[in-house]
């Protein structure tokens, strides 16, 4: 329970640093403290572009992004997966063909601030392309921008198909490519744009998530786990996935972030929780393509998780931790349940509190299930 | 010529005068119109964004939180879409809201917990993602009325402006008392003190000059201004003649006054800064330096003998501005008005210096420019004085 208790001042400190001339009120910073948690309230109630949390004393971005300038939401980012337009080969072997256009689009990355990006489909991140293992992948490519661009993923595949400067994946203006390669290994991973300078193409928006789901018949020994991770399989259903790629924004292009995030909205999550049900279990595809600094977290308040580094194993490779760092690149699904806990609003946040504050703040809003 | 010839000479020359005038702003009228129309810059515009400028004028800190006011000097409208204060978005609130156009200007208020006697890091953030950093080295609070802060501060504007004044002024029964040489001394220190103000105002006129927002010219401002004000003062005070005694001393009690305003400035700003905790021995430093000043308008009038009054009315010219110099200072007076008030003061210190170095040349009866012991000493003295007495209150 909350009470009131005194504050001590210590006038003796503020004294002797010879304020009394200037000094106006002694008590300074405390009463600043008091009047702004008396104002709050409203403040909030007279600035409907105001999204206070409560007793968040205005911090935080002032005002919302809508879907105006971006024409994408943060919060439909979440379960958005492109699967592709599914066929056979001869063979009777699953291909599916995505595509996928460079434009270049300014985009709204926090309210009021517009960055010019360059994007995949128009969106950052751009699409979640999800497969399975062993599908036979074809991605066409075109770049509609004003740069040489490439998607190189992380997964394997021939050199041709690596979209690094020197091969033909590395495409002009104007041109096209198609991408072929099978989907493997399982996991968690990411595709981005691999023209040179690197820092440039990434921090400008070229990424992506590329997850593959395991094939339950490849993995007799935890069947039921993979099948569980199979997009449109009846254990999958139960689960309530997200994909989240961490990024930020240098919109001042001096080598340091001004925006954090993940999907790319500051405090978008904070301002629009994400509603999930209390006894169905979590899975966060989390992606990490934070340029500039060299890790970025992922911490979660109230509640401990498994984590499955990259992904790529059906069991997890670290079990009961509340926080993750991932580095540029790095990636991995996090599994959680909220089954035993009250119903309200859970943070989670990049534990470097300077992202948190910069934008990379969100909530779960857990609520009983709706079904 | 008849008179109707001389009507219709003026007629016409009024109208010849109409086509002169009109001829030349009708092309700039045409060369816009088609610029505008036509559009040839099109070719420049290469999708760049905006060339963004927001000048910092004012900061202060009260129980709101932080206060900033800005003027945009962008050459389109722009927006301040959000604010970091140590790396952390913060809400605010403006006003006037909305886009700030060129030249104009907005409060913001960031609703931020600062802490009494820390640093701060404030960042604006524009719709285009630009950013414009202030720094507070020093959170301290805008004085108050109502814990007397106000009063202390006109005391020590008090100390630093009219005692040093009166107390040099007190030295005139002295300098009454000299011979020739003597007054030579004086006067020559005086304009040694002159000398070193000159330079100590325009200095402190070109730094806010240079802090001013673009589209002031801070610093064409601060030299017209000054050469204006001296050039003006110099013709007001010789509508009668080349002014010497009472006249003479009244300029130099103004030129020491708006002098005193800008070192009232000074002080306030850096208490409103936190760059100076002012301690006793800061104030001793102000009035030892300023001594001279009395000693400087006392020294025309050796040869008058004016009532008390006249002394007062001169320290208080000399010395009061000093007070609403503390006090705007520490509520951060913009950049612009603080050059402009500063560079009125240099334009008055030089008057003086020009009027004080004429009227010292012209007491040599024989015309003869007496550059001797007396006259050297006293000029080094007090420059030096002025040098040395500096080096305590620098801050």
């Amino acid at each position: 329970m909350k009470k009131q208790i005194g504050t001590p001042l210590d006038r003796r400190n503020l004294l002797s640093r010879g304020l009394v001339l200037a000094g106006g009120s002694a008590l300074g910073g405390l009463d600043v403290a008091q009047a702004n948690a008396a104002s709050d309230g409203e403040k909030a109630a007279a600035d409907p572009k105001s999204h206070r949390m409560n007793g968040n004393i205005g911090m935080g971005t002032i005002g919302d992004v809508g879907t105006d300038i971006n024409g994408f939401d943060a919060t439909e980012m979440l379960t958005d997966w492109d699967t592709g337009v599914v066929t056979q080969d001869d063979d009777g072997r699953t291909v599916r063909t995505y595509t996928i256009e460079a434009i270049d689009k300014d985009i709204e990355i926090a309210p009021g601030v517009i960055f010019p990006a360059w994007t995949f489909n128009g969106r950052v991140p751009g699409p979640a392309i999800r497969a399975t293992e062993g599908d036979r992948l074809r991605i066409i490519f075109r770049n509609l921008g004003s740069h040489p661009h490439s998607m190189h993923f992380h997964g394997i595949h021939s050199a041709t198909m690596d979209g690094i400067p020197g091969t033909p994946g590395m495409i002009d203006p104007g041109e096209e490519f198609i991408y072929e390669f099978d989907a493997k290994p399982f996991g968690c991973h990411l595709y981005h744009c691999h023209a040179l300078p690197l820092t440039r193409h990434m921090h400008k928006g070229m990424y992506g998530a590329f997850i593959v789901d395991p094939d339950p018949a490849k993995h007799p020994e935890f069947t039921d786990v993979a099948r569980s991770r199979l997009l449109g399989s009846a254990e999958n259903k139960n689960w309530q996935e997200l994909v989240m790629v961490m990024n930020a924004f240098d919109t001042n292009f001096d080598g340091e972030n001004e925006f954090y995030a993940v999907n790319t909205i500051a405090n978008h999550f904070l301002n629009h929780p994400i509603r999930v049900e209390k006894s169905r279990p979590i899975r966060i595809y989390l992606i990490n393509v934070t340029e500039f600094d060299p890790i970025n977290s992922f911490h979660l308040h109230a509640n401990f998780y498994d984590y499955y580094d990259h992904g790529t194993t059906l069991t997890p490779t670290l079990r009961n931790v509340d926080t993750i760092m991932q580095c540029q690149a790095q990636r991995g699904i996090l599994e959680m349940s909220f089954a035993d806990h009250e119903t309200g609003k859970y943070m989670f946040h990049a534990h470097q509190a300077e992202f948190a504050e910069l934008g990379w703040m969100s909530l779960l809003d857990v609520v009983e299930d709706e079904t | 010529m008849s008179t109707s010839d001389q009507q219709h000479q003026t007629q016409r020359s009024v109208s010849w005068l109409i086509v002169y005038i009109t001829t030349p702003l009708l092309l700039l009228l045409l060369a816009g119109a088609w610029l505008i129309t036509s559009d040839p810059l099109a070719l420049f515009d290469s999708d760049v964004p905006p060339v963004e400028n927001l000048t910092i004028e004012r900061v202060f800190l009260d129980d709101g939180g932080i206060n900033i006011k800005v003027r945009a000097g962008g050459d389109e409208a722009m927006t301040i879409a959000q604010i970091q204060v140590d790396s952390a978005y913060w809400t605010f609130t403006q006003t006037p809201v909305g886009p700030l156009t060129r030249v104009s200007s907005a409060w913001l208020n960031i609703p931020y917990p600062w802490i009494q006697g820390e640093a701060h890091m404030i960042r604006l953030v524009t719709n285009t993602g630009a950013t414009f950093d202030h720094q507070i080295e020093i959170a301290i609070a805008a004085p108050k009325n109502q814990t007397g802060s106000l009063g202390i501060q006109a005391l020590v504007g008090g100390f630093v402006g009219i005692l040093p004044v009166a107390i040099g002024l007190m030295f005139y029964p002295l300098m009454r008392s000299m011979q020739r040489e003597g007054m030579r001394f004086f006067l020559a220190l005086t304009i040694g003190m002159l000398a070193f103000l000159l330079i100590d105002t325009t200095e402190a006129a070109l730094e806010f000059g240079r802090a001013a927002a673009p589209a002031f010219q801070g610093i064409a401002l601060v030299l017209l201004i000054a050469a204006m004000t001296c050039l003006g003062l110099i013709a007001i005070g010789r509508r009668q003649g080349t002014p010497s005694g009472l006249a003479l001393a009244t300029y130099v009690a103004l030129g020491i006054g708006l002098h005193n305003f800008g070192e009232g400035l000074a002080i306030g700003t850096a208490l409103a800064a936190g760059s100076a905790g002012l301690g006793a021995f800061l104030v001793i430093g102000f009035t030892v330096h300023n001594l001279t000043e009395g000693i400087a308008i006392a020294a025309p009038l050796v040869l008058k003998k004016p009532p008390l009054l006249i002394f007062a009315g001169l320290a208080l010219l000399a010395g009061t501005p000093a007070i609403p110099g503390i006090w705007l200072g520490s509520y951060a007076l913009e950049p612009q008005w603080a050059a402009l008030a500063l560079a009125i003061a240099t334009g008055a210190i030089l008057q003086v210096l020009f009027e004080v170095g004429a009227y010292t040349l012209r007491g040599d009866k024989d015309g003869q420019i007496t550059l001797d012991r007396y006259a050297i000493g006293g000029l080094f003295f007090g420059i030096v004085f002025m040098y040395l007495t500096a080096m305590v209150i620098k801050i």
